[in-house]
């Protein structure tokens, strides 16, 4: 189907379905009840998880195929927040043009500093994007506030030319007049689903992005990437020029980077320089471990991972605890929450530390190799251990990421 | 995509749910529900949710928590819990102690991380997710007025609590928020007459700014009002914002001619910058015959306990002080004192006010519509809050109150002790036309119900 | 004349604390071959070692005077120290003065123990592991130390002054034939600076000079070797990892007077200090304390007014713009080995 093979195209058909269907998905406790307080199924957060969900995919074709560990990728998905504004400040609101000025602008930008970086490998190049990525965080905050807006972030005014906005067009993004705000709620019973224009553009393009990515990781360049984060050396004794293929492995992973960027503005259109900070750089390549660096659907969950906990546990505040645990006699309650408040809130770094110890310790391949574990142990029930036929072009060996 | 791991098991049943729903038609949508209110998140049942967002990671946490402090005694006044702190002392008495409305009044909160980004992020579930009717928060410039754009396209009520640039209600102001916090230009107005009793009118002045918005705004209104009581200033520098040590940047100082040095930071590089300031001895030094100065134009109680000793006879200038006599202050104090055991900041303050101004705004429109608490809130005046008598002017939704001046005290008396108020600046002091060039450039708009 | 040697003085100052950082980093990566997310985390706790000295020094004894009020009306609770108690008022107090170079004497045992029970507790199983794994894993340790301290200690800095006697500043200019003013320096960092010198040559000595220096450098060329030649390499490096950690609390620790330590001081070094590492040459100990010194002075340099207006911005990027050059001139840093980390 498609011209993937009928493993693949399950986990495509899959992701489709659990793409489309996530405004359900992500919603399973009853509006009013007490666990409502873990549904994620509002407009914001599913946004955000197809977004970082192509950031992180764009990553992995870097990291995942060539084993090059960019602590920069953040500046390109700054620089298509930016693009994108500057779209809907000078034309109008479609996000159309301004999506696709975001993925060039993040394409050329990866193309200028990978050029550059990738001359150096190892621990060298991922500092040599790190300080792109800074300088460009640190200038975009103060010296270049006239196209940035600095702190503030750059946001649309009422006096901006917007020189194709026509009169009766909606004054916030939307796609040839569907608004990306715009969401219809359905009441179900006790249940309550949001389903947000918006999150299915973006939802549309993750499945697109994802179905790219599994072309790239199954195609000849993709094998060439592959031999890169083998054996460079080798590579080079076959009389083959590595650094074309990782530069447009870089190119494409900033155009990813650049679509994501433009989507966030698109979404909600105000650009803000933190995005470009090294932390941000750092989330994604967490991200992308975190679900398992080389997999196909690893980023992807990470991304949704590390995103369900900022928003999620964040919110979950002394009140809520106390709501939670009220059934309980006193003097239980008032321990149970002294004892799980540190983790939660405010807290939530603490725990979002501790399961990243906990992840990288125990499951070096992420949250995949986790699910690929618990699916062995329900297999050996099944059926007597069998041998697996190894796959190598799906699992490749976790041979040493460079860093 | 992590629905596939968090709700691979309840996949079946949702799925079964989905083809139900599909199936019925008596499917309908919340809008239809809501026609008789045409607002977003019209309160359905005896409740009524406030968002409180505050940075509650980074640097500025425990200001957030001390803000979210004061948010839960609001809200515990407003329900008729505690003492009822301000209600008792606020001019207008439509209150009761029966949340707003008759609803009780419940809330979410969110944490900002100090960044604009995670800001808009925390306040969209509130509004999306939780029904928030009200955000209200922010501990830095950029992340309100993010914010602040944010409540607007949406539909719901800003009330900003921390944000001292004057872009919040001058280019970036929108008529869904509200500032009852001062601004840079009026801390500009409030310390100079201050500093030309204190220093004279014969003074060079050089300025360290961190490089970005706020620090900008707030040099330009400080330069602006020293020069008209004759300053001179000698020199401008912008650090980044990143810095940690200021030593590049204040070693040139006293070889500038210069004899006094403003620092136009907050937070950590404050604390950093005046710290290594008095360090390097700046304040015991002789310049152009005068002792060499410093001046932290805007003051929060938890830099002056972070910089410790160093703040001792620094001017500087604030919303409002714990240690003021006025009835709303004693009431406020002592309701935040009982209930947490120290003195209230006054971005906690500003916090508290902005809640019950909020409530009572409602109250007095008879509805939660924001247009009806735009109505309600412009060119509304009110007293018993702790800052005096207090206008919130309809043409920037900008409070004009009293400002304070305040200085590092030589001998606190307790470690809460740590500032004292030299002049509360009169209100018209302070003042300015809504168009001033330092606010010139933004649109109010028009209030936003988000339906 | 004068402004340069000012901001040599400052680039210098700044340098020690980079350098000693750096230097820190370097022995675990020269000898373990880890890279270590979580030394910025060690910096900041030896930083709050002094803190906590300081609150212990001061914990007191509370009696209520009826004859002064607080700020509710209530009698005031009045705090006398122990230490006051005890040693009278003149010597308590001048104890609690000087509770940051007394720190020095906390910090070394139980940095060098922290620092012994993260190898042996964590670091030791991921020897093996890709850098990736490495990285993440202490980045994440790096986090949970932070929140720890965030738990205890709040996230505003915690003012902790340097002894009085080293208040004001020394006028270099007055010595050098300058104006009075001209060159002014503070005491405290001249102590600073100091300190970092002798701790970077008591590292350096006790490398070159002593028999366990000796076999852990010779471990770090061949590690292998040094093994089949039947010596307990291990060991030596967890000790090394040790010495390292309190290098890192050391650092921290004395720079409490210039910065009023928080929970997030770690983070904003480390970035820079792993520049600084990799620009010196990953490995190599003259590399990653010549780049310490040297990036703090192009720094304060770059600070200079004159050169924010031939450049503006120059101040917030000098640093990375070294970096990259470096890199691209110099593929191995300054004075890196051929070889490392480059697979």
């Amino acid at each position: 189907m498609l011209g993937l093979n009928t493993r693949d195209a399950s986990l495509f058909v899959i992701v489709v379905i659990l793409a489309l269907t996530a405004p359900f998905l992500l919603n399973p406790f009853p509006a009013e009840s007490s666990l409502a307080q873990f549904n994620a199924g509002y407009p914001d957060l599913m946004q955000r998880f197809a977004i970082y969900g192509i950031f992180a995919i764009g990553f992995n074709i870097l990291f995942g195929l060539t084993g090059y560990l960019s602590f920069g990728h953040a500046a390109f998905l700054g620089v298509g927040s930016y693009a994108a504004v500057w779209m809907f400040k000078l034309l109008n609101y479609n996000i159309l043009p301004a999506v696709i000025l975001s993925v060039i602008v993040g394409g050329l930008f990866a193309l200028l500093i990978g050029y550059i970086s990738l001359r150096r490998s190892g621990i060298y190049f991922s500092i040599l994007t790190l300080a792109f990525a800074q300088m460009s965080f640190a200038l975009a905050y103060s010296v270049l506030t006239p196209i940035t807006n600095g702190e503030t972030g750059l946001q649309v005014y009422t006096d901006d030319p917007q020189y194709l906005q026509s009169a009766d067009a909606p004054s916030i993004p939307h796609l040839f007049g569907v608004t990306m705000r715009s969401t219809q709620d359905i009441d179900f019973g006790a249940w309550s689903f949001s389903f947000n224009a918006g999150y299915y553009v973006c939802a549309v393009m993750m499945i697109v992005m994802f179905y790219l990515s599994i072309r790239i990781f199954r195609s000849p360049f993709g094998m060439m990437l592959r031999a890169i984060k083998t054996n460079q050396t080798r590579m080079n004794y076959t009389g083959l020029n590595p650094r074309p293929y990782t530069l447009a492995a870089f190119v494409i992973s900033g155009m990813y980077a650049g679509l994501a960027g433009g989507l966030l503005a698109a979404m909600d259109p105000l650009a803000g320089a933190e995005r470009m900070q090294w932390t941000a750089s750092g989330e994604v390549v967490l991200m992308t471990i975190l679900g398992g660096a080389g997999t196909l659907l690893g980023p992807v969950l990470g991304a949704g991972f590390i995103k369900y906990f900022e928003n999620i546990f964040s919110k979950i505040n002394e009140n809520v605890l106390h709501q939670w645990f009220a059934f309980l006699p006193d003097g239980l309650e008032d321990f149970l929450v002294t004892i799980l408040y540190p983790f939660v809130g405010k807290g939530w770094h603490l725990t979002l530390g501790l399961l990243f110890m906990l992840v990288v310790i125990f499951l070096p391949g992420g949250l995949m190799e986790g699910g690929q574990r618990i699916g062995r142990i329900f297999r050996k029930r099944e059926k007597k251990p069998e041998v697996r036929a190894k796959d190598p072009e799906h699992h490749p060996k976790p041979s040493p990421h460079v860093a | 995509m992590s629905k596939l791991i968090i709700n691979r098991r309840s996949l079946l049943k949702t799925g079964g749910a989905a083809s139900v729903a599909l199936a019925t038609p008596y499917f309908f949508t919340r809008g239809a529900l809501a026609q008789s209110d045409m607002y977003l998140n019209a309160p359905k049942g005896d409740t009524v949710t406030l968002g409180f967002n505050v940075p509650q990671t980074g640097p500025y946490a425990d200001e957030g928590a001390d803000e979210l402090d004061a948010y839960k005694l609001a809200v515990e006044h407003l329900n008729g819990e505690g003492d009822g702190g301000c209600l008792n002392t606020f001019s207008s008495k439509v209150l009761k102690g029966n949340g707003i409305l008759g609803k009780k009044v419940a809330y979410v909160t969110g944490d900002t991380q100090t960044k604009s980004d995670a800001a808009r992020a925390s306040a969209k579930s509130m509004i999306e997710k939780d029904g928030a009717i009200m955000i209200t928060g922010g501990s830095s410039s950029g992340v309100a007025v993010a914010v602040q754009g944010l409540c607007q396209e949406a539909g719901v009520i800003f009330m900003a609590a921390l944000t001292h640039s004057n872009d919040t209600t001058g280019k970036d102001k929108k008529a869904n928020g509200f500032r009852h916090f001062f601004n840079a230009y009026m801390s500009g107005a409030a310390l100079a007459p201050v500093l030309k009793n204190a220093y004279g009118s014969d003074r060079r002045a050089y300025h360290l700014t961190a490089d970005y918005t706020w620090g900008w705004t707030q040099q330009e209104s400080i330069q602006a009002a020293t020069e008209a009581i004759g300053w001179e200033t000698v020199n401008n520098v912008l650090t980044p914002l990143a810095s940690t040590d200021f030593s590049s940047y204040i070693a040139p100082v006293l070889n500038s001619g210069a004899d006094v040095l403003v620092l136009n930071h907050y937070g950590g590089n404050m604390v950093n910058s005046l710290t290594q300031a008095v360090q390097f001895g700046l304040r015991d030094k002789q310049v152009n015959g005068k002792q060499f100065e410093i001046i932290v134009p805007l003051y929060s109680e938890l830099m002056a306990k972070g910089a410790g000793e160093n703040i001792k006879g620094v001017y500087g200038s604030m919303n409002w002080n714990w240690t003021l006599q006025d009835e709303g202050t004693k009431a406020f104090v002592k309701s935040f004192g009982e209930k947490y055991g120290r003195p209230p900041s006054n971005a906690a303050q500003t916090a508290y006010a902005q809640t019950l101004l909020y409530a009572d705004a409602a109250e007095r429109a008879g509805t939660f519509n924001p247009c009806g608490i735009v109505e309600a809130l412009e060119g509304y005046d009110f007293d018993g809050l702790g800052n005096g008598p207090t206008h919130y002017r309809a043409a920037d939704h900008q409070c004009f109150k009293d400002v304070l001046v305040v200085k590092g005290k030589d001998a606190p008396s307790n470690q809460y002790d740590t500032l004292e108020v030299v002049e509360v600046t009169p209100r018209s002091q302070v003042e300015y036309e809504p168009d001033h060039p330092m606010f010139a450039g933004g649109d109010l708009g028009t209030c936003n119900p988000g339906a | 004349m004068d402004a340069i040697i000012i901001q040599i003085l400052n680039g210098l100052d700044k340098g020690s604390a980079y350098a000693l950082i750096a230097l820190g980093l370097t022995l675990i990566f020269g000898t373990l071959g880890v890279v270590n997310f979580a030394h910025g985390a060690l910096f900041m706790i030896g930083a709050f070692c002094a803190v906590t000295l300081q609150r212990i020094l001061t914990l007191s004894t509370v009696t209520i005077d009826e004859t002064q009020k607080d700020f509710l009306g209530n009698p005031l609770k009045v705090e006398t120290p122990y230490v006051v108690n005890w040693f009278g008022d003149s010597a308590g107090n001048s104890i609690i003065d000087w509770s940051v170079p007394l720190a020095i004497i906390l910090a070394i045992p139980v940095m060098l123990f922290i620092g012994y029970a993260m190898e042996r507790g964590l670091i030791k199983h991921f020897y093996k592991r890709p850098h990736a794994d490495q990285i993440l894993v202490t980045f994440g340790l790096a986090i949970v130390i932070q929140e720890i301290v965030k738990l205890f200690f709040g996230a505003n800095p915690i003012p902790t002054p340097a002894p009085d006697m080293f208040a004001g500043s020394l006028d270099f200019g007055v010595m050098l034939g300058f104006d009075p003013n001209a060159i002014i320096y503070p005491y405290w960092r001249l102590i600073y600076f100091a300190f970092a010198a002798i701790i970077i040559g008591a590292v350096f000595a006790f490398l070159q000079f002593t028999t366990f220096g000796m076999v852990v450098r010779a471990g770090m060329a061949d590690r292998e070797t040094v093994g089949l030649l039947g010596i307990d390499i291990d060991k030596r490096f967890t000790v090394m990892f040790g010495i390292a950690a309190a290098v890192a609390g050391l650092a921290g620790g004395m720079y409490t007077p210039i910065n009023p330590p928080n929970y997030h001081m770690g983070m904003d070094f480390l970035v820079l200090s792993f520049v600084v590492v990799v620009v010196g040459g990953m490995g190599s100990l003259p590399g990653a304390v010549l780049a310490g010194f040297l990036l703090g002075i192009l720094e304060s340099f770059a600070s200079t007014t004159w050169a924010t207006t031939t450049v503006p911005g120059i101040n917030q990027i000098v640093i990375y713009l070294v970096a990259i050059i470096v890199l691209l001139t110099r593929p191995r840093g300054l004075m890196g080995r051929k070889g490392v980390m480059e697979d």
